[in-house]
């Protein structure tokens, strides 16, 4: 086709518009509702800074397997996958533990709707990261079971779960950052 | 006339398409080998925007008999509804051997009339048929961006469906609180007797619906950016085209909002978390629900019930500005002014949401803003009006039905518009909020007059779905009894509601200040099973044109000039069989210079001519 972007591509951009006006709804309940009084302050748990810095480096690493396709490195392109695809898992056992350390300080998910606000929008942010491991796994199978070979088609499949990545890496960082300057 | 024949048009495309070496890839048709592939789980959107139509038509049927049958109850108080009791079951309570409607189920079915006709009916029924259809054709496309993701977008809406259908049978009967669904009533399982299980499956049916409307607006806008013909620019887009490509967007960024409020109701159903709740007794017993504000849902509701009051109507208003510029034989009128005021409506559309709730206890210095941008829209929205009229002036008109309802459109949409600039203003606000005045003035605005448009475009565009014309004779009495009919069940309700009269009561007997209104709620009733039956009168000429219908002998029966127009009659999926038409002038060259009556976007400039300056 005669246009830049690839469609699908595109249409992966615009999704991202979407879930970005989600948790925009949530922050912005939070800011509203945290505004109207009788919200309880508590120390963010230092979990979600350690699944921070290892949601960054599987940006990295998955990075780092798409450039290792690019140019033919298939052991780096595959090794650097299963890394990714561990990092990611890390991540949310890291999330779970966070909640447990709430759990643990009394913030419990019933209690003042501060902590319920916290553990919605970072569960449902967990959610997405599901739906970019599943996207890793799909990624996994096709390295071990295609031939390898860098085709368009398997450039564009590999940029559109890099770029889903990314994006849900993004999320965090910023939905990070809100609760830790809203608290 | 001065036609373009077929055979022209055929050679048109020929010399002068643009060849995407369609058949080399031979997808074209290996979707439709068998009957499930073609018919039930197709990937060709003009397959899916039928299934889409006739789905909408299944759920207006039902949404229109319940409001026929809650209408009884209001005119009628005295009379016995015995006799639904065969279809209501436990639902009509006797008395005296007098049948009436349980008071709880009178609740459930304006909820449910309400859920049904926005969602199901005027969101996927009408942005889903139309720009399912029209997009990919009037921008020389294929198909949509993604067939496969169009084909869930319908399923998940089927699914929808299904589950909301399911709720109408529960025991404890379907959700009750409002087709807003407010909290307290839809967080407290035990509030009313539809807010169990019946709510349960309300979050569960509309949360599939978002899922539906993503995947579709993800569609349309991939297909509207990056899929147009060659020689196919923005500015030379119909404007069904811009108004489809508006509204997803609006849809996109709106409906995730509603789905954040969900998930917090299902949080405060389901988990015990306090966002929408505080401080409540219920049957003597204070609840653990604290610290939350039932407010918050409505910010959350409202940021996408606003907007979606637009998903609803500009689709309507893109296809009338066509069926009025082709049946008018004119230019529309203002093209860019047009395409502004779409855009001005949907930026808009997004800042005035607290105007649903200016007597829910929020800011009023905060409400001046959004009783400032709210009059703002009139100005776009009267934009559109005039060059509506502008455009119907001097023109040659034909008066056939889809022309009637798109100038029934427009009446319909001035009427409705008007008294939206009361209900504006936060201080009238006070005396007109949850009266029948909000509930007329939105019927007429975006409930009648997106039915006009969805008729406009059914009437217009059957031939390009079915091959076939739909009957005049039935079409003309269908649009004389609906229009005259709207006017008598809607114009009332604005005395009812100047007078206080609230909405949404099933009983008045307990209030001197609305007695003496039987009568006119007798005739609004009356009104009402008159106007359902007219409509049952256009879903038989719908079915009975499928199959018997005139046929359609020729590509352009309406002299239009848009590419849907140049397809085959009975197009494959691919639409275009061999090279894809290339455009080489706007949408609307009528009347254009003395040589030809139209010339379609196919047709080159001749020498000399110079494109319309619009």
């Amino acid at each position: 086709m005669r246009n830049k972007i690839h469609a699908q591509k595109f249409a992966l951009y615009i999704s991202f518009a979407s879930i970005v006006m989600m948790f925009i709804a949530f922050t912005s309940a939070y800011i509203v509702k945290q505004a109207a009084g009788n919200w309880l302050e508590f120390a963010i748990p230092n979990m979600f800074y350690i699944s921070t810095v290892v949601i960054l480096l599987s940006s990295i690493t998955l990075h780092s397997s798409y450039k290792s396709f690019l140019a033919g490195k298939e052991g780096m392109y595959k090794t650097l996958l299963i890394v990714s695809f561990i990092l990611g898992i890390a991540f949310l056992i890291l999330q779970y533990y966070g909640w447990q350390d709430m759990f643990a300080v009394g913030v419990d998910l019933k209690g003042n709707v501060s902590g319920s606000f916290v553990y919605l929008i970072t569960g449902v942010h967990a959610l997405h990261i599901v739906g970019g491991i599943a996207a890793i796994i799909v990624a996994i199978v096709h390295a071990f079971t295609l031939r390898f070979r860098v085709t368009e088609k398997r450039k564009l499949r590999f940029e559109l779960t890099l770029h889903y990545w990314h994006f849900v890496d993004f999320l965090w960082l910023y939905l990070f950052g809100f609760i830790l300057l809203y608290r | 006339m001065a036609h373009v024949g077929t055979h022209e048009e055929n050679v048109l495309i020929k010399e002068h398409g643009w060849d995407d070496h369609f058949h080399d890839h031979h997808h074209g048709d290996k979707y439709q080998s068998n009957f499930i592939t073609h018919y039930i789980f197709s990937q060709d959107h003009k397959i899916i925007a039928r299934q889409f139509l006739i789905t909408g038509i299944f759920w207006a049927i039902i949404g229109a008999a319940m409001s026929v049958v809650f209408r009884l109850q209001l005119g009628f108080p005295e009379e016995s509804l015995a006799w639904l009791k065969p279809v209501l079951g436990k639902w009509i309570v006797i008395n005296d051997g007098v049948g009436s409607l349980a008071p709880e189920f009178y609740y459930a079915l304006v909820t449910m009339h309400g859920t049904i006709i926005v969602f199901f009916v005027l969101t996927a029924g009408l942005s889903g048929t139309f720009s399912n259809l029209l997009i990919p054709l009037q921008l020389g496309a294929r198909d949509m961006a993604s067939p496969f993701l169009n084909m869930l977008s319908y399923w998940f809406f089927f699914l929808a469906g299904v589950v909301m259908f399911y709720s109408l049978f529960l025991s404890t009967g379907p959700f009750a609180g409002g087709w807003t669904a407010y909290p307290p009533l839809s967080a407290l399982p035990q509030a009313s007797s539809g807010s169990g299980s019946g709510m349960t499956l309300w979050l569960v049916s509309l949360t599939f619906f978002v899922v539906s409307v993503l995947l579709g607006g993800v569609n349309y806008i991939t297909t509207v950016l990056n899929l147009r013909t060659k020689g196919m620019t923005l500015w030379r887009m119909p404007l069904t085209i811009w108004a489809f490509f508006v509204t997803a967007i609006l849809g996109l960024l709106s409906f995730p909002v509603l789905v954040s409020g969900f998930f917090m109701l299902m949080c405060d159903r389901g988990l015990g978390t306090s966002f929408f709740l505080s401080e409540i007794f219920i049957q003597g017993q204070a609840l653990e629900y604290i610290g939350g504000s039932p407010v918050l849902y409505q910010h959350l509701f409202w940021f996408l019930g606003h907007p979606e009051v637009y998903i609803i109507i500009l689709p309507a208003m893109g296809l009338v500005s066509e069926v009025l510029s082709v049946h008018a034989r004119k230019p529309i009128f203002g093209y860019k002014a047009m395409v502004y005021s779409i855009l001005a409506i949907g930026f808009l559309s997004f800042i005035v949401w607290a105007h649903h709730m200016f007597m829910s206890g929020v800011n009023p210095f905060i409400s001046n803003f959004f009783v400032l941008f709210t009059l703002i829209i009139a100005v776009p929205s009267a934009v559109k009006v005039f060059n509506w009229i502008t455009t119907l002036w001097g023109g040659n008109i034909r008066l056939n039905t889809p022309m009637l309802f798109a100038i029934g459109f427009v009446s319909m949409f001035i009427s409705g518009g008007l008294t939206g600039i009361f209900l504006g203003n936060s201080a009238i606000d006070i005396q007109q909020h949850d009266t029948y005045f909000v509930v007329a003035h939105f019927h007429i605005v975006m409930g009648v007059a997106a039915f006009f448009g969805m008729f406009a475009g059914v009437y217009h565009w059957f031939p390009k779905m079915f091959g076939r014309f739909m009957d005049e004779t039935m079409g003309k009495i269908h649009f004389w009894g609906t229009m005259i009919g709207a006017y008598l069940i809607f114009w009332p309700m604005h005395y009812l509601g100047l007078a206080g009269v609230p909405r949404r009561y099933y009983s008045f007997n307990t209030f001197d200040a609305f007695q003496g209104f039987e009568s006119m709620n007798k005739f609004i009733t009356i009104a009402a099973i008159i106007v359902f039956f007219v409509q049952l009168l256009f879903v038989i000429n719908f079915f009975y044109s499928i199959f018997k219908g005139k046929k359609q002998t020729t590509k352009n029966p309406w002299g239009a000039t848009t590419l849907e127009w140049t397809t085959p009659i009975e197009a494959g999926h691919g639409n275009w069989p061999g090279k894809l038409p290339v455009v080489h002038r706007w949408a609307y060259d009528y009347n254009k210079d003395d040589s030809r009556e139209f010339a379609a976007q196919i047709e080159p400039l001749a020498e000399g001519e110079e494109e319309s300056d619009h």
